[in-house]
């Protein structure tokens, strides 16, 4: 075999720093301070180009308001929009939570039998290639103008997001792996927690990640749709009311948002799941 | 002499593919006895049957007597592949075992394993950073950190270089010789299998049985003079030529 193999220490051990490698996560991956100047230096000069190109040609602000005054409103309109943010966080928040752990549930379960998981899974596939957004004026009928329908709506989203991808984690079963537990007598459940579930994790983050993403979609789109409070209504109204900064600080406050789902899924990725290259 | 394990007319299919037939053999207690054969014989089959990880599809094989039907406290198994968890550090991994168990892993012992293997800086390292060898290495640590009183491995040393694998036998020798276990190896390599066996069990082709079965008589430690003497080099060439004569080749040319 490979008796007269050339010694390979080193090479490999001495190479990559930990924990550095992006994740599957997405694009990401280590940045060093000189691209971070770069890339915030090519913000700067978008919004500067955009305030000095929308001053020049004196676009209208029904059109398209300056940073500044986008900036200006922001500040301004805070107190204003502070609850409306709350009201969509809570939403978020709770139909996420819901939404997911049904679906991780389902997804450990599901996987457990392949003759179950074969009969579900396609509709499962319908119930996330469908927008489920559709289905909000059918939950305000049902459900009032309340929270209810918002958070039905986010955990429609989002569970069948990450059941689907948690499942294709758990669904990666290593025997070789698995055997190893089981050569030292571990149990059905040490399987699961000790070998399953962080062969799973990496895939698991994916689905949380869109899941999320799909879920401030809904949460927007549900409180567009009806009842008097939510980021989504503040869109609404400033755009009825021809208010543009203020419609746009709104956008701001939601990519925000989007940001920040991200970047917590893919720091937790980079934490616990940067093993998978 | 007690047998500690006896493999009794072991028979294992994979759907239509028949993996071993009628193998028996026994090992004695605090005996190492090495499984040598063509690729794809069945060997590794025998082993997991050995570690009660798979089932027979006929035959039996005991330990102490006891049929083996689930994976047993006494046995430890080293993997073909090095097999680690590639999300838990070297150090976790090597405790991997006490972790299930629920038991408090022989630190003094752990250290000194990966001292002898040359892992004690790594510990703290993940698996992927380390090389092919120094993962087997570590594999190995793993295995022995539990001091089974059955060791089964599957060619334990083959990802290794020439050096390293020398290195792993003295220690594997050493550590028998303070404490003579039951060991149970498979290895593609006929020195290493006469350095280290007490008997060298030759499997058929597939589907494996015992071709044949040598004792290797002589002292140990078995130093380079021991090995470079002409009833070693006799006995490889008895092994070498039962393993050839299972290659599809040479079978060919003794039907025609
Ligand atoms: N899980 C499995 N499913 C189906 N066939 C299998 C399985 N495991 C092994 N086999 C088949 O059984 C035969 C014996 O396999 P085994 O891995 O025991 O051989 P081996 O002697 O260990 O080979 P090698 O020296 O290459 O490691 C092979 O033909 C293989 O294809
Ligand atoms: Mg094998």
């Amino acid at each position: 075999m490979s008796d007269d193999a050339i010694p390979e220490f080193g090479s490999k051990a001495a190479g990559g720093g930990v924990g550095l490698g992006s994740v599957s996560l997405g694009a990401g991956g280590g940045r060093t301070l000189a691209e971070i100047a770069v890339i915030l230096l090519v913000a700067v000069v978008i919004i500067g180009g955009l305030e000095f190109l929308l001053g020049w040609y004196q676009v209208p602000e029904y059109v398209l308001p300056k940073p500044s005054a986008i900036a200006a409103a922001f500040v301004k309109e805070l107190p204003n929009v502070a609850p409306h943010w709350g009201y969509s966080v809570v939403t978020l928040l709770s139909g996420f939570g819901i939404g997911a752990g049904i679906g991780l549930l389902l997804a450990a379960v599901i996987t457990q039998f392949p003759f179950v998981e074969k009969v579900i899974t396609p509709y499962i596939l319908i119930l996330v290639t469908t927008p489920m957004l559709a289905l909000v004026p059918l939950l305000i009928l049902r459900f009032g103008f309340g929270y209810t329908p918002r958070i039905i709506a986010v955990s429609l989203a989002t569970g069948p997001m990450v059941m689907i991808n948690a499942a294709t984690g758990f669904r990666r079963t290593d025997s070789a792996k698995i055997a190893l537990a089981r050569s030292y007598g571990a149990s059905v459940l040490q399987i699961f927690w000790k070998i399953r579930a962080p062969m799973a994790l990496p895939m698991i983050l994916v689905g949380l990640m869109v899941g999320g993403i799909f879920g401030l979609l809904t949460t927007v789109g549900a409180e567009m749709a009806g009842g008097g409070f939510g980021l989504g209504n503040r869109l609404t109204t400033y755009s009825s009311m021809i208010r543009m900064p203020e419609f746009f600080a709104v956008i701001l406050i939601l990519s925000g948002m989007g940001i920040l789902i991200y970047v917590i899924f893919f720091l937790i990725g980079k934490k616990w799941a940067s093993w998978e290259t | 002499m007690t047998t500690r394990l006896s493999i009794r007319d072991v028979g294992k299919r994979y759907g239509d593919v028949e993996a071993l037939k009628g193998c028996s053999f026994d090992i004695e207690a605090g005996h190492i006895v090495a499984i040598v054969g063509p690729s794809g014989c069945g060997k590794t089959t025998l082993l997991w049957g050995m570690s009660g990880l798979h089932s027979l599809t006929s035959g039996e094989i005991l330990l102490d007597g006891e049929r083996i039907t689930r994976p047993r406290p006494e046995i430890g198994l080293v993997f073909q592949e090095a097999n680690l968890l590639p999300w838990r550090t070297i150090g976790k991994n090597i405790r991997f075992p006490n972790e299930v168990k629920r038991t408090r892993p022989d630190e003094a012992w752990i250290a000194h394993l990966l001292a002898r293997t040359d892992l004690t800086e790594f510990q703290n390292r993940m698996p992927r950073e380390l090389s092919g060898g120094m993962q087997q290495r570590a594999a190995i640590v793993r295995a022995l950190a539990l001091r089974p009183e059955v060791l089964l491995m599957d060619e334990p040393f083959g990802a290794l270089d020439a050096f390293t694998r020398e290195e792993m036998n003295r220690l594997v020798e050493e550590i028998w010789l303070e404490n003579p276990t039951t060991i149970a190896f498979i290895t593609h390599s006929i020195e290493e299998a006469i350095l280290l066996s007490d008997r060298v069990v030759v499997l058929s082709a597939r589907p494996g049985r015992v071709l044949s079965d040598y004792p290797v008589p002589f002292p140990r430690p078995r130093d380079h003079e021991i090995m470079a003497s002409r009833e070693v080099f006799e006995l490889t060439n008895a092994i070498k030529a039962d393993i050839y004569s299972q290659t599809p080749a040479s079978r060919k040319a003794m039907t025609a």
